[in-house]
């Protein structure tokens, strides 16, 4: 597992584009932004917890298709298979490569973003923990999105379509503990449903992912 | 009489619903125009909401049928995971697009009576909200059907999506309704209500109900029967380019 795990994340730091694309994309969301809604600091960093969870979100959709596709292309997906490892357990690690590649940069980077749209101090803590328990969830949902559209010749907008709707819950819970944290409201039940949504999805969407992964290798 | 499952037999099922479908279309005719024509021009208006409260015989029934098409696609996902019978999984394939027409329904009909009473057209309102995010999960149940070529692992795919999607729908429900206060007003129908509308509105509304649901049968019998021989074709054409 361990060895599956460094070989996830060497190829995602040699093979290039996965690991920078999706800081680079994240980047690209908020500097657009402002560009779309004006520059008036007011207004930014009013909306700034909600830009950052939405541009988290889409870089790290931008990346999920990856997940699967080069190891299903190249047939190492097939022998993973037929390892000892149990289905579920590589897609554990599948979702945990993808978290560390993307998902954990992403929450790095966001207090950096956070300065560009004017984020309020307050909002700095609770839009941290905020994204580093949402985005967990994030990787788990979308590698069974993954999972169902490896075999897919055109599968990358079927997955955005399928993937964002299960997105819905983990973003409203995210943003709204940002929200919540910046205007000096009590953040313990957003913080509580979106653990729950994050252990939840880690604990039961493997053996869905794993189900619908040996479907699509059958 | 056998079990249901004789039922799971194509040919047995083309044969029963062929004998029903009649019946069920007719019966849906007569209670929808019943109930409809019940509803717009014999129910006296709304001291408040004037004309505008007859929407709600297209509103409510559409809106129960979209939730309750998905209902029984979960429950025609389990049956193919559980029995791998083929008519469930063409009756979930086939429940789809009609699913997602009520949830359009619901959607528009809403829509047109919200703007003189709410005077908006859209609001964020949890109930609205969470019928946009059904009709979304529809798209992508329908997506995921069409774009998967071999039919057992389209069926296999699309009812793990279904499981799923239940469990995120249900959930997204409870998360809008935690995000915004809503403007929509409380579920017009329950059992456990003394009454719910007043009674001129409550009987042609129930008929109007009836009607949606013998549609929803009706159609879905048309299109599973429809899904089964567009299957037999392929099969009788792959055959004879074979031979």
């Amino acid at each position: 597992m361990i060895a599956l795990l460094i070989r996830d994340l060497r190829l995602a730091v040699r093979a290039g584009g996965g690991f920078g694309l999706g800081l680079a994309f994240f980047l690209i969301v908020v500097v657009l932004v402002p560009f779309g809604v004006g520059p008036n600091s007011g207004l930014l960093s009013k909306i700034a917890p909600g830009i950052l969870w939405v541009g988290a979100l889409l870089a790290c959709l931008l990346s999920l298709d990856r997940i699967f596709a080069l190891d299903w292309e190249d047939g190492s997906l097939d022998l993973l298979a037929t390892a000892p490892l149990p289905m579920e357990a590589i897609v554990s690690i599948k979702a945990l490569a993808h978290w560390l590649t993307t998902g954990l940069p992403l929450v790095l980077a966001a207090p950096v973003f956070g300065l560009l749209l004017s984020l309020p101090e307050a909002g700095y803590q609770p839009l941290l923990i905020s994204l580093l328990l949402g985005t967990p969830a994030l990787s788990v949902i979308g590698t069974f999105g993954a999972a169902l559209t490896v075999g897919l010749k055109r599968g990358g907008l079927l997955l955005s379509l399928l993937v964002l709707p299960l997105y819905v819950p983990t973003l409203i819970f995210g943003a709204e503990m940002a929200r919540r944290g910046i205007e000096g409201l009590e953040t313990t039940t957003p913080l509580m449903m979106l653990a729950g949504i994050t252990c939840g999805a880690i604990a039961l969407l493997p053996f869905a992912s794993a189900a619908v992964l040996r479907v699509n290798l059958r | 009489m056998g079990s249901i499952w004789e039922y799971a037999n194509p040919r047995k099922f083309i044969a029963t619903t062929d004998k029903l479908l009649p019946w069920v279309s007719a019966l849906a005719v007569v209670a929808l125009a019943g109930g409809l024509i019940w509803g717009f021009f014999f129910t006296p208006e709304d001291y408040r909401q004037g004309a505008t409260v007859k929407i709600i015989y297209l509103h409510v029934p559409a809106a129960l049928m979209a939730i309750n098409a998905w209902m029984m696609m979960l429950v025609a996902s389990l049956i193919w995971i559980v029995r791998r019978h083929h008519v469930s999984a063409l009756a979930a394939r086939a429940a789809a697009p009609i699913g997602a027409t009520m949830t359009v329904i619901a959607l528009i009909t809403g829509a047109i009576w919200g703007q003189p009473m709410w005077g908006t057209w859209w609001e964020w309102d949890p109930r609205l909200t969470s019928f946009l995010i059904l009709f979304l999960f529809y798209l992508g149940y329908m997506a995921l059907w069409a774009a998967v070529e071999d039919d057992d692992t389209a069926a296999d795919l699309t009812s793990v999506l279904c499981l799923v999607g239940s469990v995120f729908a249900i959930l997204s429900r409870y998360a809008v309704n935690f995000w915004n206060q809503g403007l929509h007003q409380g579920a017009s129908l329950s059992l456990d209500k003394q009454e719910n509308v007043a009674d001129v509105f409550y009987y042609p509304l129930l008929v109007s109900i009836a009607g949606f649901v013998l549609l929803f049968v009706a159609l879905v019998f048309l299109r599973t029967q429809t899904e089964i021989r567009a299957r037999r074709t392929r099969a009788l054409l792959a055959r004879e380019r074979v031979s």
